[in-house]
């Protein structure tokens, strides 16, 4: 299964992002051959609808399952009716991805079954 | 012509500026008054209309017929604001993010997407004693865009070009105040002498200018503050066309929905004075 992480960096190591919408990028991870790439959020810069974007974003990626701090309302969804398993992670602590994958191995994450996190919460009002 | 009363900061006397210019107006021409405060409209507690009419306005939001729906993606692709996506087999809109554009329904290749009207707020119209002929909406409670009503308030009932049409504005210096500044043939732009009062009237003197509407000011409750107004509108070329004191009697009377002209009727020449300037000045 593919599982993406929202990440702010270009490997691995760098340090997991709590948010899901205005995530930097993803670090999508094969969780049978450790293979992983980083996507870059196209939803960054989204003018509105940031969660929205960036949950199709990831089901196009083929991911099964997702990580983040927190997802909204229009995010969570999107990633429902895509079949995309939602979990969290605790937002604002030294994680790296690479950390994130080892505690969903130890199944140490929180799923989500409703919207852990309010509208709009990145971006412009 | 077309006269919009801004301001910037709220609570500076936009409507009671605009409410006795309609009166005094209204002794020389037909006048049409627009409260385009959406959010909190409140001319009518000092016009009095007698309320005659009323239409529902709101956006119209898609709707995808799912049996037609082959789920390419076009219309998710062209939406801006992403209110609609398309994930698998399902294609989702999301009420609040739509601008209410019709993009989507263009791009559609199947047809899948038609429209339905979502009411945001009403639209109210009546006349006051004097002949005014007033109009103001209002936004449903927990609404996020005010633009879209403001736009259905402009369109409804257009006034002829003999007469004169005030819009009230509302406060700030976003999307709803320059929906409201559309069109118009002047901009009264009204505010206090306060460092406060100048931050917020300098950001609503550069939209009007990059709108290229003719402006000219009001300075209210005129003796607190300091001198920042004055001295911008001196460095920009911004006339000061009327100076209103702070009085208490003044303030009493606003408060009991008396308006300006009718406590303090030495202000209707002034306000004569301020609709010539408008008129000489104006784009139209």
């Amino acid at each position: 299964m593919k599982l993406a992480i929202t990440i702010s960096g270009k490997t691995i190591d760098a340090p997991f992002d709590g948010r899901f919408g205005r995530a930097s990028a993803f670090c999508v991870i094969d969780t049978e051959t450790n293979e992983w790439l980083i996507r870059e959020n196209p939803a960054l810069s989204a003018v509105g609808g940031a969660g929205v974007q960036a949950a199709q974003f990831v089901a196009q990626t083929g991911a099964g399952a997702v990580v983040s701090g927190a997802f909204g309302p229009n995010a969570f969804v999107t990633l429902q009716a895509a079949k995309i398993a939602m979990y969290t992670a605790p937002a604002g602590q030294a994680f790296s991805a690479q950390d994130v994958l080892e505690m969903f191995r130890k199944n140490e994450l929180t799923k989500i079954n409703e919207a852990s996190g309010p509208s709009r919460h990145g971006g412009a009002r | 012509m077309v006269i919009a009363v801004a301001s910037g900061k709220g609570g500076t006397g936009k409507t009671t500026v605009a409410t006795s210019l309609a009166l005094v107006a209204s002794t020389q021409r037909a006048v049409r008054f627009l409260d385009c405060d959406v959010e909190a409209p409140n001319a009518a507690l000092f016009l009095k209309p007698q309320m005659h009419g009323r239409k529902e306005v709101g956006t119209l939001l898609p709707v995808v017929q799912e049996s037609l729906c082959t789920h390419c993606g076009r219309c998710a692709e062209v939406c801006e604001f992403h209110a609609v996506a398309v994930v698998g087999k399902k294609t989702l809109v999301f009420p609040e993010l739509c601008h209410g554009c019709g993009s989507c329904i263009l791009v559609c290749p199947a047809k899948a997407i038609s429209e339905r009207l979502d009411v945001r707020g009403v639209l109210e119209a009546g006349e006051t004693a004097s002949g005014i002929d007033f109009a103001q909406g209002l936004m449903k409670v927990g609404e996020a865009m005010p633009v879209p009503i403001i736009r259905e308030l402009r369109r409804w009932n257009v006034s002829g070009r003999d007469s004169f049409e005030i819009r009230d504005s509302p406060p700030g210096a976003s999307c709803s105040v320059v929906e409201t500044l559309r069109g118009a043939d002047f901009v009264l732009l009204v505010t206090e002498p306060t460092p406060f009062g100048l931050h917020d009237l300098r950001q609503v003197a550069e939209i009007v200018r990059k709108l290229n509407i003719p402006s000219g000011v009001v300075v209210n409750r005129d003796g607190i503050g300091d001198g920042g107004v004055d001295t911008y509108c001196a460095e920009t070329g911004l006339p000061i066309l009327l100076r209103i004191p702070i009085r208490r009697r003044l303030a009493e009377a606003l408060a009991r929905g008396v308006p300006l002209v009718e406590v303090a009727p030495e202000y209707t020449s002034a306000l004569l004075g301020v609709l010539e300037f408008a008129a000489a000045t104006a784009v139209s």
